[in-house]
């Protein structure tokens, strides 16, 4: 039986928002509900039928379920945008959340929780408050979730009127799916909360636990998820969850045997019996095998999942390698998860099966496939000693077929190999050898060099080797410049003989006078003073004893693991990252300003015209950059693209000519690398936060004669680990045009050691021209997060907590406050967040919080007399470390 | 978080939007282009099904020719959400009388608001099951748009109870006159062979599907011979069970209704059945398979030009029972210009659109053997230095009444309190799940 609805998509000739309007307030009902279906397929299909609201709203007091849902579902949509309008349904909701028809009432109640209009939310808590008592308990069930609702609109609203206290007594509600739903909205505002409102007792524990029977699949996910919290007083009662949770294991739905897995795992931290936590192993091993039948989306989830159990429970699949061997027809993201717990399982024992699926893999269509097959067998042999040698035996017949790319990948990690074992299996060189001329790829090239230098003493015409590669030395990628100097060091100082001496000249004449990569140029000069004051010291440190690797490649840190065991089934455990490094849990920015900042708004962003509708939190664009002041554009304002904006169908809307007079924009991103440096490519950057998240904002400009295309980018390891959070979307540029991009950047990527500095090194290329490497600076107030608001009780408290000398502070003689309004605007627009103030003599002393990501908070205290220069910042923070680059912030935020 | 979604989108191969629902106000309702724009223009469609873009992360899955994307921007349970995208669509399936694709989703968008209305509330999952809803969201407007004396909305009384009840599954008060439980095990087998004939990996997977017209609220308890079960009882009962195979079963996840403390004490199955048509459980099994064929191929490239390919089939399952609709497919080069064949039995022909020699019999008797031989001319072609990487061979075939895994139903016994009589049957069939034999 099927419908036809999509007549009510086909347009008529008239206008059709006269016509539907006309329909809508027909006298016949038959009339008015097709009108209405009308109305949503419009709105389907993404017209704006906002102007009908008044006649749609008419319809709503109906006695038909269909059509008054309709209405209901044309409100959520619209009632935001028409807020003074939207009050017109208020007296009916009211109506309908005491109708006898508990369908009715539930309905009024979810989707009134839905309209997230202020107004509206005042009169949301008289029904609310009726139906969280209702009889019926389809009606609770369904008031349960809206307190939640409510929360996130209005978290005060939610505590003044005790809804707290009704929701946590539907924990003990007869009804289970009741239960499970408050359980769910409790879990829910517990998160948004630094208060305790949702513990769990032993007493709920237990009752939560029984009310496991009974709940739907859903709601077993709802309690599972928030008992996962649960920390155990002993191993007593750790058994003694994990005894009820495990029947669990045996539901057919993914969602609740995951989540039960996430709970067993918790609570065996604490079981010390290891007869019980073997057992438990061994029953948590068959579902989780089970899960590899579901969908292949679901197989996917499973695997990342599985990737972290084994990690930290290697036992619990190790005879279950064959599950993971690869179907023919597995999408490819499930094959290359696959392989990866292929690796992390493989052992002595079953070493010998897992090496002939790897090479069958090997010669199978997908490249990035193949090549991580081979990639594998190398892992394998770093990992498996006395399996090295069998592993190598297949690389070599992999080698011997003469596909290209195996070749290279092939020979990528033999040199790992070599790294592992060093003097045992060099006796394939030569083999290796063979295959010199077909390798086009920056890595392989790379590490053949590196071999080839490296034994350089057995390798009879090594210098003939090297010297081939060196006629191209320019136009190679910098990787491969850096290690054949390397190499041709080596050899020089392996084989001291005239042609490796006339070699070594080339090359370093080549790596210093003629290159522009500072990497390359100060190695290259290390090792010229090196070989020109004490050759014998040349040799102790270039041909230095190397420390044997391990194969901990895609090894997580145990605290890091522990974290994501704890997120199981959840996107942290897809992702392999902590929540906090995706999550910006900031609802602020989704609301306009002028709920947020009331009278913020203007002032704040009176200087910056780069103001972006949706984001409560643009970054202070206009602040000077003081590294590049002069080199600053004013010619090509970059249109900084908003994210949400790339919906505009025009596919080249990202390309912005630069003749055109460009469209309301931002102020000009400072120049990171001229255009005359740059052979014509001109790009400017900076680092923005919007939306909760940090961008690297880049435009770029093409002044040279040729199109230039594949643009990729790569982060040095910097002091807050900043690296790219996704690929460089960057069009062909033809010559003449510029082209924005937002880049996402992620945290605690790669880290640098040592101390705090703001320096972001850079390195751009692309298919046309060399690598370009250049400077930037991390500001780090791009770094405060929007959860850095502090209650005054908590602010009191940390300062407290915290030790004398974690408390620093500095004079910024030259800034001025002028107004304290506008310096508070300006810096929650940065989120630092104002807490409370106060007069000392003529001083105003005002107090704010911040918070950068890993939740490091950092109290500030400014002291500054109104408009007279001379501003105190006195910050304490867990992290003093920090306070050099944190004043830094705060004096460029207070200047501009 | 156990929240599953944010945005519920349901996108058209094209990327326009056929239906959405917004659940939560953390996502801008534009985040769909973002989805376009990074993932259905680029290549990066089909790697990975889990994506972050921006603030947001998208989960898909593909369903005939409709994209559903899910957006969430808080740490959400993805296998929640998948979950509840498949589970969303069975219903929807089971609305619509089968398909699920473009055209049914417009035809019945009224019906799909509707029901994303009711089966998510705020991002949490709540009661999906078809049986239930049907109660009371009913395809009124689409039965009948012009007659308007239908009775308005007289919900059955108790459907919310029912909704929300321990039982959510099952309503109350069914009448039928013949009470009747069908049964159907449909196992598939999943093979993975080597060039050189030895087993990589093999398991089967099974369902047992239950047909339930069974009046009132009745509990039904099912006897399989798989080994954990058996031992329990001969415990229980202090007596040794009858000779006869019994089997091990890996893993077995039940539906909903069962009670899963229930059997892990007691190692029973039980439960109340939903009404009509439900697959009550699935099982894997990995020991002692009974792979129901052997295939031997061996295939000869001679020269650049000419490939000599035979194929051995052995039937090895009883001689009184026969497979239906078997089909070998065997890969050949791209560049394949002919086939000719010979076959002992069915018929063979080459196809283009899948590069690959299919040889289809439709009934195959056990113990039997059969077999295909052809002689395959390629163009020549300029030396490729890549060889030709074969992908394995595969096969499709059904054998009713046998069971790869041996297993059988020891019982069902059916107790209501109005002690009626009810007639049980039993069905099974053997299916080829991913039965692949490199070459």
């Amino acid at each position: 039986m099927s419908g036809h609805d999509s007549k009510y998509f086909s347009t008529t000739k008239k206008g059709e928002i006269p016509e539907l309007k006309e329909e809508l307030n027909s006298q016949y009902k038959d009339k008015r509900k097709d009108a209405v279906k009308k109305v949503i397929a419009a709105m389907t299909v993404g017209k704006d039928v906002s102007s009908l609201f008044t006649d749609v709203v008419n319809c709503m007091q109906t006695e038909n379920l269909e059509l008054k849902k309709l209405v209901y579902l044309y409100l959520i949509n619209y009632a935001k945008s028409q807020p003074d309008l939207a009050i017109l349904a208020v007296n009916t909701f009211v109506k309908d959340s005491q109708d006898p028809n508990p369908l009715i009432r539930a309905l009024a109640v979810r989707t009134m929780g839905c309209i997230r209009v202020d107004k509206i939310t005042e009169y949301l808590c008289d029904p609310l408050q009726r139906c969280l008592k209702d009889d019926d308990p389809y009606v609770r069930k369904t008031a349960a979730i809206c307190v939640a609702k409510l929360y996130d609109i209005n978290a005060e609203l939610v505590e003044d009127r005790g809804f707290l206290d009704a929701l946590k007594d539907l924990i003990s509600d007869n009804n289970p799916m009741v239960v499970a739903n408050a359980v769910a909205a409790l879990a829910e505002i517990q998160e948004s909360s630094s208060r305790p409102i949702f513990e769990i007792t032993s007493h709920t524990l237990s009752k939560l636990l029984t009310a496991l029977n009974e709940c739907t699949e859903w709601g077993q996910v709802f309690i599972l998820d928030a008992l996962s919290k649960y920390k155990a007083a002993d191993a007593r009662e750790a058994e003694n969850i994990v005894e009820r949770v495990t029947p669990r294991l045996q539901h057919a739905n993914c969602a609740v045997v995951l989540s039960a897995v996430k709970m067993i795992l918790q609570q065996m931290e604490l079981i010390t019996s290891t007869d019980v936590v073997r057992n438990l192993c061994k029953k948590m091993a068959p579902p989780l095998v089970t899960l590899l039948s579901a969908e292949p989306e679901i197989q996917y989830v499973a695997l990342r999942n599985i990737n972290l159990i084994v990690q930290k429970r290697p036992t619990i699949l190790a005879h279950e390698i064959k599950v993971f061997f690869c179907k023919y027809n597995d999408p490819i993201y499930v094959k290359m998860e696959k392989l990866e717990i292929m690796i992390k399982l493989a052992s002595d024992r079953n070493i010998d099966q897992v090496l002939l699926e790897f090479k069958e893999y090997a010669t199978e269509v997908d490249v990035d496939f193949v090549r991580k097959a081979v990639r594998a067998i190398g892992r394998c042999a770093i990992k498996l000693e006395r399996a090295a040698e069998r592993c190598i035996s297949v690389l070599l017949e992999l080698i011997k077929i003469k596909v290209n790319y195996v070749v290279q990948e092939a020979i990528i990690v033999i040199k790992d190999i070599f790294r592992r074992y060093p003097n045992t299996y060099e006796s394939i060189i030569a083999t290796l050898c063979e295959s010199l001329d077909t390798l086009d790829e920056p890595e392989a090239k790379a590490s053949m060099i590196w071999i080839i230098g490296e034994y350089a003493e057995r390798i009879d015409n090594a210098d003939e080797l090297l010297e081939s590669f060196l006629e191209s030395f320019p136009e190679e990628p910098p990787q491969v410049q850096l290690q054949l100097l390397t190499a041709t060091v080596k050899l020089f100082l392996k084989k001291p003989t005239e042609g490796p001496q006339q070699m070594i000249q080339v090359v370093l004449n080549n790596a210093t006078v003629e290159t522009d990569n500072p990497d390359l140029r100060d190695r290259a000069y290390i090792y010229w003073r090196l070989l020109s004051t004490d050759p014998e010291a040349a040799k102790d440190v270039v041909l230095a004893e190397k420390p044997v690797i391990s194969d901990d490649s895609n090894q997580l840190d145990p605290s890091l693991l522990d974290e994501l065991l704890s997120n199981i089934a959840t996107l942290s455990s897809v992702y392999h990252k902590p929540p906090e490094a995706f999550v910006t849990r900031v609802k602020t920015t989704q609301k306009t300003e002028e709920e947020d900042y009331p009278e913020a708004g203007e002032q704040s962003y009176s200087d910056s015209p780069a103001r972006v509708a949706d984001s409560g939190a643009s970054p202070p664009a206009s602040s000077a950059n003081p590294q590049h002041p002069a080199s600053r554009q004013p010619a090509a304002p970059a249109a900084l693209p908003d994210l949400l904006d790339l919906g505009m169908d025009n596919s080249g809307s990202a390309i912005v000519s630069v003749d055109q007079p460009a469209s309301p924009a931002g102020p000009p991103l400072p120049v990171v690398l001229p255009a005359s440096s740059g052979q014509g490519l001109q790009i400017s950057a900076q680092l923005i936060r919007r939306d909760g998240q940090v961008f690297y904002s880049m435009m770029f400009e093409n002044n040279s004669q040729v199109p230039l295309d594949g643009f990729m980018i790569q982060f040095n390891k910097n002091t807050f680990g900043l690296a790219a959070g996704g690929q460089l979307q960057v069009p062909q540029l033809l010559p003449g045009t510029s082209a924005s991009t937002l880049l996402p950047m992620v945290l605690f990527q790669n880290i640098s050691p040592g101390p705090a500095n703001t320096l972001l090194q850079v390195a751009i290329k692309n298919n046309q021209q060399p690598v370009w490497y250049f400077n930037d600076k991390i500001y780090f107030h791009v770094l405060f997060t929007e959860d850095g608001r502090m209650e005054r009780s908590t602010f009191l408290e940390t300062w407290k907590s915290l030790p004398d000398s974690n408390e620093v502070s500095r004079d910024f003689p030259a800034s001025v406050i002028n107004s304290v309004e506008t310096t508070l605007d300006r810096l929650a627009a940065s989120n630092m967040f104002f807490i409370a103030k106060r007069k000392h003599a003529n001083q105003e002393v005002l107090y704010l919080s911040a918070k950068i990501p890993r939740g490091i908070p950092f109290l500030i205290e400014l002291t500054a007399v109104i408009g007279t220069p001379g501003v105190k910042c006195a910050i304490k923070t867990p992290s003093p470390e920090m306070a050099p680059l944190f004043f830094e912030a705060v004096e460029t935020l207070l200047k501009s | 978080m156990p929240v599953a979604a944010s945005a519920v989108y349901f996108l058209n191969l094209r990327g326009d939007v056929l239906i959405n629902r917004l659940y939560r106000d953390d996502v801008g309702g534009n985040m769909v282009d973002a989805f376009r724009m990074h993932i259905m223009q680029t290549k990066e469609l089909g790697t990975c099904p889990v994506r972050q873009i921006g603030g947001c992360s998208f989960f898909y899955m593909r369903i005939s020719n409709v994209y559903i994307v899910i957006v969430v921007s808080t740490n959400a349970n993805v296998a929640c959400a998948f979950k509840f995208v498949v589970e969303a669509v069975a219903l929807f399936k089971s609305y619509f009388g089968g398909s699920f694709d473009e055209d049914a989703i417009r035809n019945n968008f009224v019906l799909i608001y509707e029901l994303l209305d009711e089966i998510m509330d705020f991002g949490y999952p709540q009661n999906l099951s078809p049986e239930i809803l049907k109660l009371y969201i009913t395809q009124e407007g689409v039965r009948s748009p012009f007659s308007s004396k239908q009775p308005l909305d007289k919900p059955v009384p108790n459907a919310t109870l029912q909704v929300t009840g321990a039982v959510g599954w099952r309503r109350e008060g069914l009448v039928y006159k013949k009470n009747e439980v069908f049964l159907d095990i449909v196992e598939s087998v999943n093979l993975l062979m080597s060039s050189k004939g030895s087993v990589l990996r093999c398991d089967v997977t099974g369902k047992v599907l239950m047909k339930c017209f069974l009046s009132g609220m009745p509990d039904l308890k099912l006897g399989l011979n798989d080994k954990i079960g058996l031992e329990k009882e001969s415990q229980l009962k202090s007596r040794p069970t009858k000779s006869g195979k019994t089997i091990e079963l890996d893993d077995v996840t039940f539906h909903q209704c069962v009670n899963l403390t229930r059997f892990n004490s007691e190692k029973t199955v039980s439960f109340v059945p939903p009404d009509g048509e439900f697959e009550l459980m699935k099982y894997r099994i990995t020991e002692g398979v009974n792979l129901p064929f052997r295939v031997l191929p061996t295939i000869k490239e001679l020269g650049r030009t000419r490939m000599e390919v035979n194929v051995k089939v052995k039937s090895v399952f009883g001689a009184k029972m026969f497979a239906l609709g078997v089909v070998i497919k065997v890969p050949v080069p791209k560049q394949t210009a002919k086939a000719s064949f010979q076959v002992t039995s069915g018929r063979a022909k080459y196809n283009p659109s899948i590069d690959s020699l299919v040889w289809k019999i439709k009934k195959f008797p056990g113990q039997t053997e059969s077999t295909m031989s052809a002689e395959v001319e390629l163009i020549s072609t300029i030396a490729e230095k890549k060889s030709w990487t074969r992908p394995p061979i595969q096969m499709e075939f059904q054998v009713p009444m046998f069971t790869a895994s041996g297993l059988r139903v020891r019982f069902l016994k059916v107790w209501e309190k109005s002690g009626y009589n009810t007639v049980e049957w039993v069905r099974y069939i053997t299916k080829a799940g991913s039965y692949e034999i490199r070459c």
